[in-house]
């Protein structure tokens, strides 16, 4: 046996293993980007409501007696239609369907969050 | 001769056993039962080079046994077993191939102990949301994997002579 503590072939063998664990770790950051299965609306911290995203629906949010925001599910996909802030930035951010996903309305302290309904959503991914 | 072999696989096997109740004295966790550093791994690393492969084996399986019995529980073993014996027909597999050096051969050994773990943990647990843990424990089971393999490559340098003289080793080249 000579001496060599390292080979080509080390290197290479090592750095198909870590190649294959960085495979794994995007795979797995997809995996959790998979489609949800509710949206749950927050308002300054405090669960405002939970939708079913399969239900297509009108949400109004109303802060204080007043309807602030809108938040409209269509084809599973939950969008901001309607805010009456200023910016209005929360109307142009993207319909979100995927879990984690969210939508924020700073000035009103509004947020839509995507979320698999625990074991509903584990029904609903055999079933498919 | 052979009494000699005998204490010499008896040595290994107390080794071994030390090694287990260092690393249990070590609190590391990865959030999965069972799933450790892998000290032990230094011993069958060794001995797959030193002594051969059944003695390797057999080590392996006492040290499990033992280790269990003393320092754990049923599922403990069971965790151990699935991942010793996975890493072993993996580095054995590899060694034959006399492609790789032991610092490879550890790696694998790590890295294949910790998914056998997990592919046992994934049973009992009956979830495969646990594989989401796949890529932490390949990235530990090398890191450990490398670290076991340097030390074992010195330690096999270093004993190489030893072994042979007293006829140790199945290997003479």
């Amino acid at each position: 046996m000579s001496k060599k503590r390292f080979g080509k072939n080390d290197i290479l063998f090592i750095g198909g293993i870590l190649g294959i664990a960085l495979l794994f770790m995007l795979l797995v950051f997809f995996l959790q980007n998979k489609e949800g299965a509710c949206v749950e609306v927050t308002v300054d911290g405090k669960v405002y409501g939970t939708y079913d995203l399969n239900e297509n629906q009108e949400i109004p949010i109303t802060i204080d007696g007043e309807v602030t925001n809108v938040l409209t599910i269509k084809d599973g996909k939950a969008k901001m239609t309607d805010a009456d802030c200023p910016d209005h930035l929360c109307m142009h951010q993207k319909a979100i369907s995927k879990e984690k996903e969210t939508i924020v309305c700073l000035p009103n302290k509004v947020v839509a969050e995507v979320t698999g309904s625990k074991e509903k959503q584990e029904f609903d991914s055999i079933a498919r | 001769m052979k009494t000699k072999k005998v204490a010499f696989l008896g040595v290994f096997l107390a080794l071994a056993l030390i090694l287990s109740y260092v690393e249990s004295l070590i609190p590391f966790y990865f959030g999965i039962p069972g799933v450790k550093l892998g000290l032990t791994n230094l011993i069958v690393v060794v001995m797959l080079y030193l002594c051969g492969t059944k003695e390797a084996f057999a080590i392996s399986m006492l040290r499990i046994m033992l280790s269990g019995f003393l320092f754990g529980n049923m599922f403990s073993i069971l965790y151990s077993a699935a991942g010793g014996l996975l890493s072993f027909l993996v580095m054995y597999a590899l060694k034959r191939t006399h492609k790789l050096k032991v610092i490879s051969i550890s790696v694998a050994g790590g890295v294949s102990h910790n998914i056998g773990q997990l592919i046992v943990a994934a049973f009992v647990v009956e979830t495969y949301n646990i594989f989401y843990y796949m890529p932490v424990l390949i990235f530990a089971g090398a890191l450990t994997g490398f670290l076991i393999g340097i030390l074992g490559q010195e330690f096999i340098f270093r004993f190489q002579k030893v072994f042979r003289e007293h006829e140790m080793s199945e290997e003479r080249d």
